[in-house]
């Protein structure tokens, strides 16, 4: 079985430590000083950490290793699932228009949400970066959207943007009355209209990393380059673009997760029958709905599966060929 | 570079001064002039939600866009009268407190084990809490309303409590192992050579030491339950059990023709967590420079 040493850590490690592989390479660490009794150790191990990882397995691996299980079945929800199918429901769900609408919107959300995202966060991370009156007020009003729930922007924002919302009354009162549009039913627009809203709830977050980020360059890199003539904008574009880089990969990488989960949103804004009319259906809608909402857990399941392969594909393509640079899962909470 | 950095997290304050203050200079009055654009497309929406919820249907309907002409108290005076509202309310207190505290505790407690203990499978550990974070409750959903039903828990806040601190643990470990690790190793020397033992180490000055990480995750925490969705839409059905987020929608559809008072319900639901997020916002930022910093 397994040895339990306790070797206090040295300083030497404490930083690096913090970077994901660590274990098993520590625990043949030479100085073996303190070696107390081995299962009092094991004890307080299982003590500390039990919690957590029954928690853990039991409510996040056990359900989502279920998902693969019942992804076989055609299982209405009740009683034990024995109606074994294959590979239907996944044949079924591949082959089906309204999920190939559904993940190509999701595509479509990526795609804008790092487009319209990136550049305005970064542009913002660099303005509140600098010394300004209110800077504080700005960062806390910024991030607000970010705290609002998702029901309460839906709700909001679906006021706001019906046909005879405020939106289109305040285009008409300027006299824009050639620009009201139905934000949300017109399916050329519905998409816009998610992005924007998405894009007004979430670049605070991607504001508050690169704020975080900027923090971690040192300032003699812009001094000197200050001294050596160099004007702001050069110096943005030289020096703190290039070192912001990093975290820029992180957030792109939280985005697109993100994206392929949206859910709440899109359910709560079109409900769950007009959004696919609507043209701003996803993967997670199309799961609560053909599964959920159909009676039919099994075939909900399947897509969940799918959603979260689909999911590990972006994530491991990103990392080998993005992300290989920094680090695995350096994650600090979600944002779409 | 490692993203995760081993620092105590400070106050969130640039000291950098990339030009030198001067007198209001037309590019600094371009930069409030934008500053201020932004702050008003960012409060736009929630100034109208507010606002909305002083004005009648009558007056909404109208002129969708105009300012209140005259202040309709009643509309928040009925939420707040009607005992819906202080109902739901309790129940997303008690779901985000009951998840915040489970997920400072366990998390603080398996962080520490992961940070300052030394054994095999430790990095098999930290690769599960990690692989964690690429499982978002939508994948788990279905499954999980499966085995929270056949526990029994649902229309049971506890049933919304136990699956959220399940998906907040790795998050949370992840912004603690690092901070734990940081914590000198003198400080662990010298309480073991006056007697302390590892156990009483974590309680008497670990816990101590890392409230600010603490307070950070707690916070994160809280706002997630407080604005949950997903997870209590699957799992409570009985409006009695509703949280605000469920609440908000269940009251918009029941008065789709009450826009003020939709209006009003919304604002009052979304002020707790605003209040709270501006108590805490340094902590907030501070910890994600903590845990972001290249």
């Amino acid at each position: 079985m397994a040895t339990l040493n306790e070797t206090p850590l040295t300083g030497a490690n404490s930083s690096a430590a913090a970077s994901t592989d660590g274990g098993d390479a520590q625990a043949s660490s030479p100085s073996r000083r303190r070696r107390t009794t081995s299962w009092r150790t094991r004890g307080e191990i299982a003590l500390l950490a039990g919690p957590a990882l029954i928690v853990f397995f039991a409510f996040v691996i056990f359900p989502v290793a279920m998902a693969a299980y019942y992804g076989f079945f055609a299982w209405s929800g009740f009683g034990p699932a024995t109606n074994f199918v294959g590979i239907r429901n996944y044949v079924d769900i591949l082959t089906d228009p309204d999920f190939h609408q559904a993940l190509w919107h999701n595509i479509e959300i990526i795609v804008l949400s790092l487009v319209l995202q990136g550049p305005i966060a970064i542009g913002l991370a660099l303005l509140l970066n600098r010394q300004l009156k209110f800077q504080s007020v700005l960062r806390v009003l910024i991030f607000v959207p970010y705290v609002i729930a998702e029901v309460v922007v839906g709700t909001g924002w679906r006021l706001m943007l019906a046909t005879s919302g405020a939106l289109n009354d305040l285009l008409t009162k300027v006299g824009l009355e050639s620009w009201t549009r139905d934000w949300l039913s017109d399916p050329k627009i519905a998409l816009w209209s998610l992005m924007a809203i998405i894009t007004w709830k979430y670049v605070g977050f991607a504001v508050i990393l690169f704020l975080a980020g900027l923090q971690g360059i040192p300032t003699e890199v812009m001094e000197a380059a200050a001294i050596d003539g160099a004007s702001y904008w050069q110096i943005q574009r030289r020096i703190t673009l290039p070192l912001l880089a990093p975290t820029i990969r992180i957030w792109a990488f939280l985005s697109m997760i993100g994206s392929l989960q949206l859910f709440d949103l899109v359910y709560i804004i079109w409900g769950q029958y007009v959004a696919k009319v609507a043209g701003t259906s996803t993967m997670a809608t199309y799961m609560v709905v053909s599964g959920r909402g159909a009676g039919q857990y099994g075939y909900g399941s399947a897509v969940a599966v799918v959603i979260f392969f689909i999911s590990l594909i972006f994530a491991l393509v990103y990392q080998r060929f993005v992300l290989r640079r920094d680090t695995q899962g350096a994650v600090t909470g979600g944002a779409a | 570079m490692t993203a995760i950095a081993a620092k105590p997290m400070r106050e969130a304050r640039p000291s950098r001064k990339v030009t030198p203050r001067r007198r209001i200079s037309p590019a600094q009055f371009a930069v409030y002039f934008v500053a201020l654009a932004l702050v008003s497309l960012i409060l736009a929406p929630v100034v109208y939600i507010i606002l909305g919820g002083f004005r009648s249907n009558a007056d909404i309907t109208t002129d969708p866009s105009g300012l209140p002409t005259e202040w309709h108290w009643e509309n928040y005076v009925d939420v707040l009268k009607g005992g819906t509202f202080w109902q739901e309310a309790l129940n997303s207190t008690i779901a985000a407190v009951g998840t915040t505290l489970f997920v400072v505790v366990l998390g603080v407690m398996a962080a520490y084990v992961l940070a300052r203990y030394r054994f095999r499978g430790r990095g098999l550990m930290y690769g599960a809490f990690a692989a964690g974070l690429m499982f978002p409750m939508t994948v788990a959903i279905t499954p999980l309303y499966i085995l929270v039903r056949d526990l029994g828990l649902t229309d049971n806040l506890l049933g919304v409590i136990i699956p959220q601190v399940a998906f907040a643990l790795p998050v949370t470990i992840i912004i603690l192992v690092p901070f734990l690790q940081a914590l000198p190793t003198e400080i662990e020397e010298a309480a073991f050579i006056d007697g302390c033992s590892r156990l009483g180490f974590f309680w008497r000055m670990v816990i101590p030491l890392s409230m600010p990480a603490v307070i950070t995750v707690g916070i994160l925490a809280f706002i997630a339950s407080w604005n949950s969705y997903m997870l209590p839409l699957f799992l409570l059905s009985d409006t009695e059990k509703y949280t605000l987020p469920l609440g908000v929608q269940y009251f918009a559809s029941q008065y789709s023709v009450d826009t003020a008072k939709v209006l009003a319900f919304t604002s009052l639901s979304m002020l707790p967590a605003l209040v709270f997020f501006s108590l805490f916002e340094r902590r907030i930022v501070g910890g994600l420079t903590g845990a972001v910093k290249g």
